[in-house]
C-alpha cells in the first residue's frame, strides 16, 4: 500500500490556481520527488499533505489517514522541513531539538540526531548564528526528532552552496536507508536526477510526468551525441553506413554524429578499425532538463522566469 | 501533552530573559522609576488638601505600566515574528498547536507581570511607606481585569498587523496616549476634568482608577468595571476573528 496518495487535487487562491490536477502515490521507503519550476503548485501540494491547506477538490491520504481530520495522527508520522521556516534568533540547536522531541509521544535521541547530522558541536549555538547549510541540517534534524515515518524536505537545498548541498543529498540518502520514505520537492534537475527513485514533473499545477528519472529522459528521447574532432579525415558516408547512426554533420574540424544508444561504441569501433584517433570527445545525453522541455514546451529556466 | 507545554514555557521565559530589552524595559524599568520618583522629596510629602502623596498614586500607575510594557510592545511583537517567520505553521506540522506557544507566551506574561507587581508593592511598602492594598479582593479583580484588557489589546494588534516591525510600531503609537491616561506623566487626581473624563474610557485609565480605589480599601467603581469588560469584548472579539497563524 502507497504511504501517501494524492488523487485529483484541486487548489485555488482566489482565481489563480495554484494546483489543477494532480495525483501521484508515494511508496514506501522510496525518495519520491516532486520536480518542477517555481510557481508550479509543488508547495502548495505538499502543504496539503501536511495539512496544512485543505483541498479545494480531490483526496490526499497518509498512511490512510486525511491529513485535515486526523491532524494528531498524521502529525506525528509525518515529518515535515518547510521551506524559509525560521526559529527564534536565540533559540539554540540543542534547545530547540528538545523542545520538539517534547512535542511527540516517542521521539527519536536529539542528542544522536545531532550527531548524524554532524551538528552536535553546534548543540549551544544559537540560531542566528548558524550558517545557510547548518540551519538545514538543523531543520532537517527537526523533521526527524518526532521518528516519523514519512519525511517531507520542501527545497531543501535552495540556497546552499554546491558543497554543502551535496552533503546534505548524502544526509538525504542515509535518512532514506534508516526506513524513512522522502518526499522531497525541488527545482534543482541536478538534485532530482541524482536523490529521486521516482518522480513527478509538475508544470502550471498538472502533472506532466511520472517516472523514474532514467525513465523519463529515456521516454524522450534516446538519442545520443557525439561530438569529436578525428586525427585523419573521415567519409561521413563511411559513418552513415552504422546502422547504429541517423545522421553526421560537419561543425568545423569537429563531427557531431547522432544515433541510438548503442552508437557511441559502433563509432569508436570504427575509428579504431580504421586507426583514426577521435579527440575531444564529447558525449551529449538527454538531461532532465531536455526531458522537461520536451514535456511542456519549455525549457524549465525559461518555465521558471515565466512561472514567476 | 503536558510536557510540551511546560517545555514550551520554558523556552519562552529563557528566550525572554535572553532579550536584554525585553528583560530590562519590561522587568527592571518599572521598579527603577518607582524607586527615582520615590527619591524626589516633595514626591513624599502629603498634598495639603487630599492627603494623598504623589508616591501613592504612582504605584498602581506603574503596576499599569508593567502590563502594558509586555502586551503592548512584547506580545504582539513576539507573535507577529514567530508567524512572519514560519515558527507557528512549523509548529502546525507537529503534534503540538500553535495555540500552545501563545498559551506559553501569556504565562510567562502573567507570571513575569505578577513578579513585577510583587516587586512594585514591596518597594513602595519598604522604601516609601505605600501601604499594601487594603482590599485584596478587589485588587486582585480588577488587576486581572487591566491584565486581561491589555492582554486582548496586545492580540488585536497582533492580528492586524502583517509583520513584526509594524507590530512593534503599533504597539508603541498604542503606548504613549494608553500609559499618558494611565497618568504616568500626570496623575489622574491632577489632571483637569475633561482629560480626567476621556481617562475614565481608556483601559488603563479605568484600570489605575480602579487599582487606586481598590488599594485604598473601597470598591473600585461600576464605570471602570464596565469599560475594562468593554475592551476586553471589543478587542478580545476582534483579535479572535482576525488572528491567524499564518
Amino acid at each position: 500500500m502507497p504511504v501517501v496518495e494524492v488523487q485529483g487535487l484541486h487548489k485555488r487562491y482566489g482565481d489563480k490556481v495554484a494546483v489543477d490536477d494532480v495525483s501521484f502515490s508515494v511508496e514506501k521507503g522510496e525518495i519520491f520527488g516532486i520536480l518542477g519550476p517555481n510557481g508550479a503548485g509543488k508547495t502548495t501540494t505538499v502543504e496539503c499533505i501536511e495539512g496544512l491547506r485543505v483541498p479545494d477538490r480531490g483526496k490526499v491520504s497518509v498512511l490512510g489517514m486525511d491529513p485535515r481530520t486526523d491532524r494528531a495522527g498524521v502529525t506525528r508520522k509525518l515529518g515535515a522541513q518547510l521551506q524559509e521556516s525560521q526559529l527564534p534568533d536565540k533559540l539554540r540547536v540543542g534547545e530547540a531539538m528538545e523542545l520538539f522531541a517534547s512535542f511527540y509521544p516517542d521521539p527519536a535521541d536529539p542528542e544522536q540526531l545531532l550527531e548524524t547530522l554532524g551538528i552536535a558541536d553546534k548543540r549551544d549555538t544559537p540560531f542566528r548564528k548558524l550558517s545557510g547549510g547548518q540551519k538545514q541540517r538543523l531543520s532537517i534534524a527537526l523533521a526527524l526528532v518526532g521518528n516519523p515515518e514519512i519525511a517531507v524536505l520542501d527545497e531543501l537545498t535552495t540556497g546552499l552552496d554546491p558543497q554543502a548541498r551535496r552533503d546534505t543529498w548524502d544526509l538525504i540518502e542515509d535518512v532514506r536507508d534508516r526506513g524513512v520514505t522522502i518526499l522531497l520537492v525541488t527545482h534543482f534537475m541536478e538534485e532530482a536526477e541524482r536523490l529521486c527513485d521516482r518522480l513527478a514533473l509538475i508544470d502550471r499545477g498538472r502533472v506532466v510526468a511520472l517516472d523514474s528519472p532514467s525513465g523519463l529522459v529515456a521516454k524522450v528521447d534516446d538519442e545520443q551525441r557525439i561530438r569529436f574532432r578525428p586525427s585523419e579525415p573521415i567519409a561521413e558516408d563511411e559513418l552513415l553506413a552504422l546502422p547504429e547512426v541517423h545522421s553526421v554533420t560537419k561543425s568545423g574540424s569537429h563531427l557531431v554524429v547522432t544515433g541510438d544508444g548503442n552508437a557511441l561504441h559502433a563509432v569508436t569501433s570504427l575509428l579504431a578499425r580504421k586507426h583514426i584517433v577521435a579527440s575531444e570527445l564529447r558525449l551529449e545525453q538527454s538531461t532532465l532538463d531536455d526531458a522537461f522541455l520536451a514535456l511542456t514546451g519549455r525549457g524549465l529556466e525559461a518555465a521558471e522566469q515565466g512561472g514567476n | 501533552m503536558t510536557t510540551a507545554l511546560a517545555k514550551l514555557t520554558k523556552t519562552e521565559a529563557k528566550l525572554l530573559l535572553r532579550d536584554p530589552a525585553a528583560v530590562f524595559f519590561i522587568i527592571l524599568f518599572p521598579p527603577l522609576l518607582l524607586i527615582v520618583l520615590g527619591a524626589i522629596p516633595p514626591f513624599r510629602e502629603p498634598n495639603p488638601d487630599t492627603g494623598v502623596r504623589t508616591i501613592d498614586l504612582y504605584v498602581p500607575i506603574l503596576v499599569a505600566m508593567a502590563i502594558a510594557m509586555f502586551a503592548l510592545s512584547g506580545l504582539p511583537n513576539q507573535l507577529a515574528s514567530y508567524r512572519e517567520r514560519g515558527i507557528l505553521r512549523r509548529i502546525s506540522t507537529t503534534p503540538v498547536s500553535p495555540a500552545m506557544m501563545l498559551v506559553a507566551n501569556l504565562i510567562v506574561f502573567v507570571v513575569t507581570a505578577l513578579g513585577v507587581t510583587a516587586v512594585l508593592l514591596a518597594i513602595g511598602k519598604l522604601a516609601f511607606d505605600v501601604d499594601l492594598p487594603q482590599q485584596l479582593p478587589g485588587y486582585a479583580l480588577v488587576y486581572l481585569l487591566s491584565l486581561v484588557a491589555m492582554l486582548s489589546l496586545g492580540l488585536f494588534i497582533a492580528a492586524v498587523v502583517r509583520t513584526a516591525k509594524a507590530a512593534a510600531a503599533a504597539g508603541q503609537v498604542l503606548f504613549f496616549p494608553i500609559l499618558f491616561f494611565a497618568g504616568l506623566w500626570l496623575p489622574r487626581a491632577a489632571m483637569p476634568d475633561t482629560l480626567r473624563q476621556i481617562s475614565d474610557y481608556t483601559p488603563l485609565g479605568a484600570g489605575v482608577q480602579a487599582l487606586t480605589d481598590t488599594a485604598a480599601g473601597g470598591s473600585p467603581q461600576l464605570l471602570h468595571i464596565g469599560v475594562m469588560l468593554a475592551w476586553i469584548v471589543v478587542t478580545g472579539i476582534a483579535a479572535a476573528r482576525l488572528f491567524s497563524w499564518e
